[in-house]
């Protein structure tokens, strides 16, 4: 027999009797999502939050947020959301091509107001890493995609569509060293959420 | 640092040879876990999502031969290949022959307890081929030679000086610097070059879901992410428990996880690795080692709830004052301590006992794991296997005959405060070991029966 047999029959040798699922329709209140919890909780997780009216507004608040970044190769996922064409074939390659991104412009699809996190997938990045590898980071969020709980975000979001999907909550942080929180341990080192009303 | 004759009171008796780390290892817990208390009041539902978790994670036990296969079914249709390891020995057979086709001789790995838990690394270095730790912690401890000593903050004992030292050491840093953001600069330009050069990643999983066949990894740092996005072949290493049934019920462990371990409402990335990218290979290794068989353990069966977060550590006072590495375990703490004598009983019989049994880590446990009482019904495992230290055995021996005679008791406690009163050395001396680090207080002049007796009339 080989091992995926028998750690089969032992386990069900020593499973115990199933219980039944709870259900977790009661964490699922139907109070609206508050913009304000979701600016509040996704400040603290160290995200720059921006409310806009319209997306042409981009462009020059992000030249004005990382004026002092040295940014010089910008990829928005969308090309209408940035006033300069990202690198050609950006999209081409193991990912590698994108080591030298100072600044990625994506869309999420959903934002979670009790945790500031946003809900990415591989539709929208084509790249899978190109919010990680990237040195800074944009995300525009609908205020209407903004929901209370993650139980709201699973039940929004539902089954898998793409093959990849992340949380992202902020910037990339560590607090290894001494329990002092770093920004920018291998991920992006700021998320800006611009959030159109 | 040799930890394979000493147990946990020799270990802790190191650790505390230096009482002002030992006070500033035990703050810093102290206050994550005060973090954790803060996140955990401020959602009203809490205790509801802790009995939630704890019954998801019931069902799952209960049902783990059919979502395994239902995992198993659905991660080869996104296109995983799955591997079965009943041992860490098989295990890491599994990813050695796996590097040996991609002629690896160096690869990136972020965090895994359970690559730690069958030794991957050492493993992996005998066969010539050198594993780069790319969680900073991680790193550090690797840096440094040692094992991680918490599960989430694994170099948690060091201080950033000596953290300095090691990058001076062998990043090239200036010597004396211990700024924590700029060797976290240094750590990052240092592992990015890793990641950019490295065709296969291993990462840990923290959950798998059967419905899907989809993993979830958390990080903070995103160094699962870097790694696996850029590698040729992604490696997935879990244990078997590690599966939930439904996606749905992320929500419930993800709301529980971050708030648990350091105090934050979520991990900066939670990512869910469904399928490999276009070109990719993903393997997936369901690891046994030792679950199925904790599994029929009807006592101790909860502690395959386990979701990592560490909470146990953060609260308990004998982890706080006694180190990490005074478990000699991968992993350590009270759920350390109810995991590892399923390993090894008698490697790990002196675990159980490193415990006040306060029950601290069984109040923060956000799936509800009885961890206090396993590890009480371990000292009784332990002590019926013959396990237990002879000096342990003839005490309780000695004090099962006193308490089982009230006269003799009585007589005892009147001795015994005679005696400590007049000559408190007696029992606040080097050959107690009872009176390590610790005082004894003042004997008192009356028994609590007597005290009674006397009161009672008025």
């Amino acid at each position: 027999m080989n091992s995926r047999d028998r750690i089969l029959q032992a386990v069900k040798a020593n499973q115990p009797d199933v219980a039944t699922l709870p259900d977790l329709q009661a964490f699922i209140s139907p109070a609206p999502a508050s913009l304000e919890t979701f600016r509040k909780v996704a400040a603290g997780m160290g995200s720059h939050i921006l409310e806009i009216k319209d997306e042409s507004e981009i462009p020059a608040l992000l030249k004005q947020y990382y004026s002092d970044a040295n940014i010089q190769q910008v990829v928005a996922t969308d090309p209408s959301l940035y006033d300069i064409a990202a690198p050609l074939n950006w999209q081409t390659g193991d990912g590698r091509q994108l080591q030298d991104a100072d600044l990625a412009i994506v869309r999420a699809q959903v934002g979670v107001a009790e945790n500031g996190a946003l809900w990415l997938t591989e539709a929208e990045l084509q790249v899978r890493v190109l919010p990680f590898i990237s040195q800074h980071l944009a995300v525009v969020l609908d205020q209407s995609a903004i929901v209370p709980t993650m139980h709201h975000a699973y039940e929004r979001i539902g089954g898998p569509q793409t093959g990849f999907g992340v949380f992202i909550a902020g910037p990339s942080k560590t607090a290894d060293i001494e329990q002092s929180l770093v920004l920018g341990a291998h991920g992006a080192k700021s998320l800006t959420i611009f959030i159109k009303g | 640092m040799d930890t394979s004759i000493k147990d946990h009171a020799a270990l802790a008796e190191q650790f505390n040879a230096n009482e002002p780390r030992v006070n500033w290892h035990d703050e810093t817990l102290w206050w994550v876990r005060q973090k954790r208390d803060k996140m955990a009041w401020s959602i009203p539902e809490w205790e509801e999502l802790r009995e939630a978790a704890s019954r998801i994670k019931h069902n799952v036990l209960g049902n783990l031969h059919d979502y395994l296969l239902e995992f198993e079914r659905n991660a080869q249709q996104n296109g995983a290949t799955v591997h079965w390891a009943a041992d860490a020995e098989e295990h890491n057979r599994i990813v050695l022959g796996l590097l040996q086709e991609q002629n690896v001789k160096r690869m990136v790995k972020s965090k895994s307890m359970l690559t730690e838990e069958c030794h991957l690394n050492h493993y992996l270095a005998d066969h010539g081929i050198e594993v780069i730790d790319t969680d900073l912690g991680e790193r550090i401890v690797q840096l440094a030679k040692e094992p991680p000593s918490h599960i989430v903050l694994p170099c948690i004992h060091k201080k950033k000086e000596e953290i300095g030292d090691l990058f001076h050491e062998h990043l090239g840093t200036p010597a004396g610097n211990a700024d924590p953001q700029f060797l976290t600069a240094a750590a990052r330009a240092h592992l990015r070059s890793e990641f950019i050069q490295s065709r296969v990643a291993i990462t840990g999983v923290n959950f798998a879901v059967a419905e899907t066949g989809e993993m979830v990894v958390c990080t903070n740092e995103g160094n699962a992410d870097m790694g696996a996005h850029l590698a040729d072949v992604h490696i997935a290493c879990m244990g078997i428990e590690k599966i939930i049934p439904q996606r749905r019920h992320l929500g419930v462990f993800l709301r529980l996880l971050a708030r648990s371990a350091t105090g934050q409402p979520i991990t900066t990335y939670s990512s869910h690795f469904r399928t490999p990218k276009p070109g990719q290979q993903l393997h997936i290794i369901l690891v046994d080692n030792g679950r199925s068989r904790q599994l029929g353990r009807e006592d101790f069966r909860n502690s395959l709830k386990c979701i990592r977060c560490g909470a146990c550590m953060n609260t308990c006072p004998v982890y706080r004052r006694s180190g990490g590495h005074s478990y000699h375990n991968a992993i350590a703490g009270p759920i350390g301590a109810i995991l590892a004598p399923n390993l090894d009983m008698k490697q790990y019989a002196d675990l159980p006992f490193a415990s006040t049994l306060c029950g601290s880590c069984s109040n923060v446990c956000p799936v509800k794991i009885d961890i206090h009482q396993q590890l009480y019904k371990w000292r009784q495992v332990v002590t019926q296997e013959g396990q237990a230290s002879g000096a342990k055995a003839a005490g309780m021996k000695m004090m099962t005959s006193v308490l089982s005679r009230p006269g003799l008791y009585k007589f005892a406690g009147k001795t015994a405060r005679w005696v400590l009163r007049l000559a408190p050395g007696v029992a606040n001396n080097r050959f107690n070991p009872w009176s390590k680090q610790r005082e004894l207080p003042a004997a008192p002049k009356t028994s609590f029966a007597d005290w009674y007796k006397e009161n009672r009339k008025q």
